[in-house]
C-alpha cells in the first residue's frame, strides 16, 4: 500500500533580520489511508507551518520551501504551479482551523460559504451545490439545516461553527484533512461532539487525517500515530499506544509528566514535576540538540552535535536523543 | 503559618465549626438586559449567575469549573467588585462589600485581588514590567508608608523574574513570563484573596505546570485564599481544596475536591468528567450519548 501523503525531508525557513528561522527542519513522517497522525507541539514549535506547508500556503517571502518533497498519492505539491494547487487545496487536501470565527467569511451566509467548495471543485450549478450544502450540514449535525443555511457565521455557537468547517472541509470527500488545533476554542463537552465527528467522518470516507493541536489527552484517544514535535523537529515518532506508555524522548517524558490528571490526587504539598525554562529562539538555535538547555539528563556530546531521528525496535519508533542511538 | 485547614480533605461542615467564612455569597443573582441600545424597552433578560451562595475560608483554594456562558466569568468579577450584583450579598468578614464607602471599597480592593486569563491583553503595554508592578504601590501609597524600590525587588524574585527585567516591556516577555509578571502585580500588597479567572489557558502545558506550582507555593508563603476559575478539569483537580460545578448561571454541585471527582453527584458534572480527553483510553472512544 502507498502511502496517502510522504513529506520527505521537508524544510521550511522563514528570512528574518536576525536571519533563517528553521521553523520547520528536516521533518519526514508518511501517513496511509484512514490513518490519524497527530502532531504535539507547543505553540512556536512549527507544527502549523507544518500544516500550512502541506497546503503551500506559507507566504514566500518571507517563507521558503528550503528543502524535501510533499508528495500526496505521488503528485509533488511543492513542483505545482499556484493554479495547480488551487486545484488540490479544497478538493484532496482541506485544512480545520483552530478559530472557526476568523476562519469563516463574516459577511456571507454560511450556505454560500459551502456551497461555494463544492461549486469550484464538483463543477456543479447553484441549485445542486445549494442541496449538497444542506446535505453537508446535516451530516455535520447541523439541524434544521435548510434554515440554518442562511444564517452568518455570527449567528451561529462557536461548536456550529466548527462544523460548518468541518462540512466545508469533508464537502469534496478530501482524501486529506488537515486539523489544526480544531477544538481548543471549544468546551470539553463540545470538543468530544467534534472529534466524535470528525471520527465517524473519517471512517465513511477513508479520509486520512493530521491532528495538530497541544493537548495529548486528544491525541491519545483520537489518532494511531503521534509525533511530538520540538523547536521545528521531530524529536519522536511512535504509535499512540506506545507513546504513552513508554515515552522514550525526555521532552515527550517531561511533557506526560506536567499535565494535572484527573485520575490523581494532588495534595496541598504536592508540585508538578516541571520542563525547566522556555523554548529555544527559532533564528538562534544552539549547537547540538535544540532540548539541551532544557533537557534533566543532558550528556556532553548533546552540546557538540545534533542527534538523528532514529528507529528503535523495542518499544518500536524514532527519536532523537543521544540516549538511544 | 496559623493555617486554617488542617488537611486538603476538607469539607465545608468541617470548617464551619472552626472559623466563620472570609467571603460569604448569599443568593447572588446577576441578569444583563439582553437588547441594547437607547430605546430598547425590551423585557429580555440574560440570566448570567442565578441563585449562587457559597462560603469562602481562609487559606483554601475553591475552584470553579464550568463551560464557556456558564456565568464563573461574571461571578468572579462580583467577587472583586468590578461588577454589581442584580439582587444578593458578598459578605467580606461579615460586611457586605456592595455597601462599602470608598475607603472601605479601596481597603477591600487591596485585600481581593484579580489575576487574568490573557496574559497579553491584561498589561498596559506602554508601562515597564517594574511599573506593572509597582503600580499598585502608587495606588495604595497613603495606606502604605513603604519602600518600593526593595518591594519590587522581592516580589519580582517571588514569582521567578530577574531584576534586570524591570525595564523591559510586556511586548518582550513570552506568555508565562507575562503571567508572572500579573501574578507579581497582584500579590504586590499581600492581599488575602486572589481571584484567578482562567490564569494558565493560554498557556503552553509546560508553562502551565510552571505557573501552576508557583501559584501553590506562594499560597503556602502568605496563606493566600484562591477563587480560581478554569474549564480545564486537570488543572481544577491540581489546585482546588473544594470545587463548585457552575452550569447555566448555578452551581449545581459543590463538594471537596476528592468527592467531587471520585463521587460526583450531578449528572453534569458526570458528563464533564467523561468529556474530558484522557491519556491512558485507547483511541476512538465511542461517545455516543454525547451526540445526540
Amino acid at each position: 500500500m502507498s502511502p496517502v501523503l510522504a513529506v520527505d525531508n521537508l524544510s521550511t525557513w522563514f528570512d528574518t533580520e536576525q536571519g533563517a528561522l528553521k521553523a520547520v527542519d528536516e521533518v519526514s513522517f508518511q501517513l496511509y489511508a484512514g490513518d490519524t497522525l497527530g502532531i504535539v507541539g507547543e505553540s512556536g514549535c512549527g507544527k502549523t507551518v507544518l500544516s500550512l506547508s502541506i497546503m503551500r500556503l506559507v507566504p514566500t517571502p518571507p517563507g521558503r520551501y528550503v528543502s524535501g518533497q510533499i508528495k500526496m498519492n505521488g503528485l509533488d505539491l511543492l513542483s505545482l504551479s499556484e493554479t495547480e494547487m488551487r486545484k488540490v487545496r479544497g478538493k484532496s487536501i482541506s485544512m480545520i482551523f483552530q478559530e472557526p470565527m476568523t476562519s469563516l467569511n463574516p459577511v456571507f451566509r454560511i450556505g454560500a460559504q459551502v456551497s461555494e467548495t463544492i461549486r469550484l471543485h464538483q463543477g456543479c450549478n447553484r441549485t445542486e451545490s445549494h442541496q449538497k450544502a444542506i446535505e453537508m450540514l446535516r451530516l455535520v449535525g447541523i439541524e434544521v439545516p435548510e434554515k440554518r443555511i442562511n444564517d452568518y457565521p455570527h449567528q451561529l455557537s462557536g461548536g456550529m461553527r466548527q462544523r460548518v468547517m468541518i462540512a466545508m472541509a469533508l464537502a469534496c470527500h478530501p482524501r486529506l484533512m488537515l486539523a489544526d488545533e480544531p477544538t481548543t476554542a471549544l468546551d470539553v463537552t463540545i470538543q468530544a461532539q467534534i472529534l466524535a465527528l470528525i471520527n465517524d467522518l473519517k471512517r465513511e470516507m477513508g479520509t486520512s487525517v493530521i491532528l495538530i493541536t497541544h493537548d495529548l489527552g486528544v491525541i491519545a484517544e483520537n489518532a494511531q500515530h503521534v509525533a511530538i514535535m520540538y523547536a521545528g523537529k521531530f524529536v519522536e515518532y511512535a504509535d499512540v499506544k506506545d507513546l504513552f506508555a513508554h515515552p522514550l524522548h525526555p521532552y515527550t517524558e517531561g511533557l506526560l509528566h506536567s499535565i494535572p490528571r484527573i485520575e490523581g490526587y494532588y495534595s496541598r504539598d504536592k508540585r508538578l514535576p516541571i520542563i525547566p525554562g522556555v523554548v529555544p529562539d527559532l533564528s538562534r538555535l544552539p549547537q547540538g540538540c535544540r532540548f539541551q538547555e532544557r533537557c534533566p539528563d543532558v550528556m556532553p556530546i548533546c552540546r557538540d552535535e545534533e542527534p538523528a531521528l532514529i528507529g528503535q525496535s523495542n518499544p518500536k519508533r524514532y527519536v532523537r536523543c543521544w540516549k538511544y542511538q | 503559618m496559623g493555617k486554617v485547614i488542617p488537611n486538603d480533605t476538607c469539607d465545608a461542615g468541617n470548617i464551619n465549626k472552626m472559623t466563620s467564612p472570609l467571603l460569604d455569597v448569599h443568593e447572588l443573582h446577576k441578569s444583563f438586559p439582553l437588547q441594547g441600545g437607547y430605546f430598547a424597552s425590551s423585557q429580555e433578560k440574560c440570566l448570567a449567575v442565578q441563585d449562587v451562595s457559597l462560603s469562602l475560608y481562609e487559606g483554601e483554594t475553591l475552584g470553579i469549573v464550568g463551560e464557556s456562558g456558564c456565568g464563573k466569568t461574571t461571578l468572579a468579577r462580583m467577587l472583586a467588585h468590578i461588577e454589581k450584583p442584580t439582587a444578593g450579598e458578598i459578605r467580606y468578614r461579615g460586611q457586605n462589600i456592595f455597601n462599602f464607602d470608598k475607603k472601605q471599597l479601596k481597603a477591600y480592593r487591596r485585600k481581593a485581588q484579580f489575576i487574568f486569563q490573557d496574559p497579553y491583553a491584561s498589561l498596559n503595554p506602554r508601562l515597564t514590567a517594574g511599573e506593572i508592578i509597582a503600580e499598585p504601590f502608587t495606588i495604595h501609597r497613603r495606606d502604605l508608608p513603604q519602600d518600593i524600590d526593595s518591594n519590587l525587588e522581592s516580589i519580582m524574585k517571588m514569582v521567578g523574574l530577574s531584576r534586570d527585567q524591570e525595564r523591559r516591556y510586556p511586548h518582550e516577555f513570552s506568555g508565562g513570563q507575562r503571567q508572572r509578571i500579573g501574578i507579581a502585580r497582584a500579590i504586590a500588597l499581600r492581599p488575602e484573596i486572589i481571584i484567578a479567572d482562567e490564569p494558565v489557558s493560554a498557556l503552553d502545558v509546560s508553562v502551565q505546570a510552571q505557573i501552576l506550582n508557583l501559584l501553590k507555593d506562594l499560597q503556602d508563603e502568605f496563606n493566600l485564599t484562591y477563587i480560581f476559575i478554569s474549564h480545564d478539569m486537570g488543572v481544577i483537580r491540581f489546585i482546588s481544596d473544594r470545587i463548585a460545578v457552575m452550569y447555566r448561571g448555578r452551581i449545581v454541585e459543590i463538594a471537596s475536591n476528592q468527592e467531587l471527582f471520585e463521587n460526583p453527584q450531578h449528572p453534569y458534572t458526570r458528563t464533564l468528567l467523561d468529556a474530558v480527553p484522557r491519556l491512558d483510553k485507547g483511541p476512538q472512544m465511542k461517545r455516543e450519548y454525547l451526540n445526540k
